[in-house]
């Protein structure tokens, strides 16, 4: 490669600018930043387990209990719907394999597989969203809101903000995309889909540690 | 196949090929699969004869495996197995704070609602 064209196009995994670790410096950040927010998850998963079976009035995530719906008490069946939300799980677990071969697209300067991958990971993301949109609104609908119970305020707190930070990832790899697909993302710049698929692989542990909680956990 | 064997090189480091992506993917899937099983089979939904068998242990299928597939995304899809040791560590080093509060918490507030606390 001449000179010019290694300025043109620089190794995806050497830093911009000397820095005292050798890599790159948004690197360190984004892994600082997924290294806050699981502490930041710790204590809503925490406060969901510590409220757990608390609830004095429904609805509840399993069992059949009294709750009040439009405005009288009677007896409600539990929330929970285990085939969509594991749909949704394994939806948004292959979204990280999807992800992946992007990034292999991008670093390897193959654009079909970078627009293609990248393009399924994004629709992967905005399903997963819909479900839960889709779950908040039937849970609703069974009466089940925010402040309705212990397990509605931990519950709709703990998933909510899980699900604002997959929206933050499908609006950060939607980005990614277009520009992938004017042709702004050559294998030079492949960092910045490395930052993106590190944030969308952490929105997926932690989903890994919520839905078995959340869902499975009686 | 060995991870290793199918990666290329990036300056220093490695990161495996789509085939080794693929078997995560089917590993991960599998073990998300299982883990709604043993729920399932705990509650009863996959016949009587097997809730008293699976009851017992479905917290501990669901710990283990969710364990397992939080290790394999960590290690092949964010790459922590191949990259610098700094960046586990900036990993590593909150999310053991992070299960010592969840630990803790659970701990603390079992003692206070047992009554056996001040």
């Amino acid at each position: 490669m001449s000179q010019a064209a290694a300025i043109a196009h620089p190794p995806h995994d050497v830093p911009e600018h000397p820095t005292a670790t050798g890599i790159d410096s948004r690197k360190v950040a984004i892994w600082a930043l997924i290294g806050s927010e699981c502490l930041f998850f710790a204590s809503l998963i925490s406060t969901y387990l510590v409220y757990k079976g608390k609830s004095l009035i429904g609805p509840l995530p399993h069992a059949e209990s009294q709750c009040v719906l439009h405005g009288k008490l009677q007896t409600c069946e539990g929330v929970f719907e285990i085939p969509l939300v594991t749909a949704g799980t394994a939806v948004l677990l292959f979204s990280s394999f999807f992800v992946v071969l992007a990034l292999y697209g991008a670093q390897k300067g193959n654009r079909k597989m970078l627009i293609g991958w990248l393009t399924g990971t994004v629709l992967s993301g905005m399903f997963f969203v819909g479900m839960q949109v889709y779950e908040f609104t039937h849970f609703y609908h069974k009466g089940m809101g925010y402040g309705t119970n212990l397990f509605s305020s931990t519950f709709f707190t703990l998933t909510g903000f899980h699900g604002s930070h997959v929206t933050v990832g499908v609006i950060w790899l939607a980005t990614l995309l277009v520009l992938a697909i004017r042709g702004k993302l050559p294998p030079g710049k492949s960092l910045n889909l490395e930052l993106a698929a590190l944030y969308w692989h952490f929105v997926d542990v932690v989903w890994i540690v919520i839905f078995p909680t959340v869902y499975l956990l009686r | 196949m060995d991870a290793t064997a199918g990666s290329h090189a990036r300056g220093g480091h490695s990161h495996p090929t789509p085939g080794i992506y693929f078997k995560v993917a089917i590993v991960l899937f599998l073990l998300t699969a299982f883990e709604v099983l043993t729920f399932e089979a705990g509650r009863g939904g996959l016949g009587p004869a097997l809730r008293p068998l699976f009851e017992p242990i479905v917290v501990l299928v669901l710990v283990v495996f969710s364990g397992a597939k939080f290790v394999l995304v960590a290690l092949f899809y964010m790459h922590l197995k191949d990259d610098s040791r700094l960046l586990a560590n900036l990993f590593a080093f909150p999310l053991v704070i992070a299960a010592v509060v969840i630990a803790a918490l659970l701990v603390l507030f079992r003692y206070w609602r047992e009554g056996v606390g001040p």
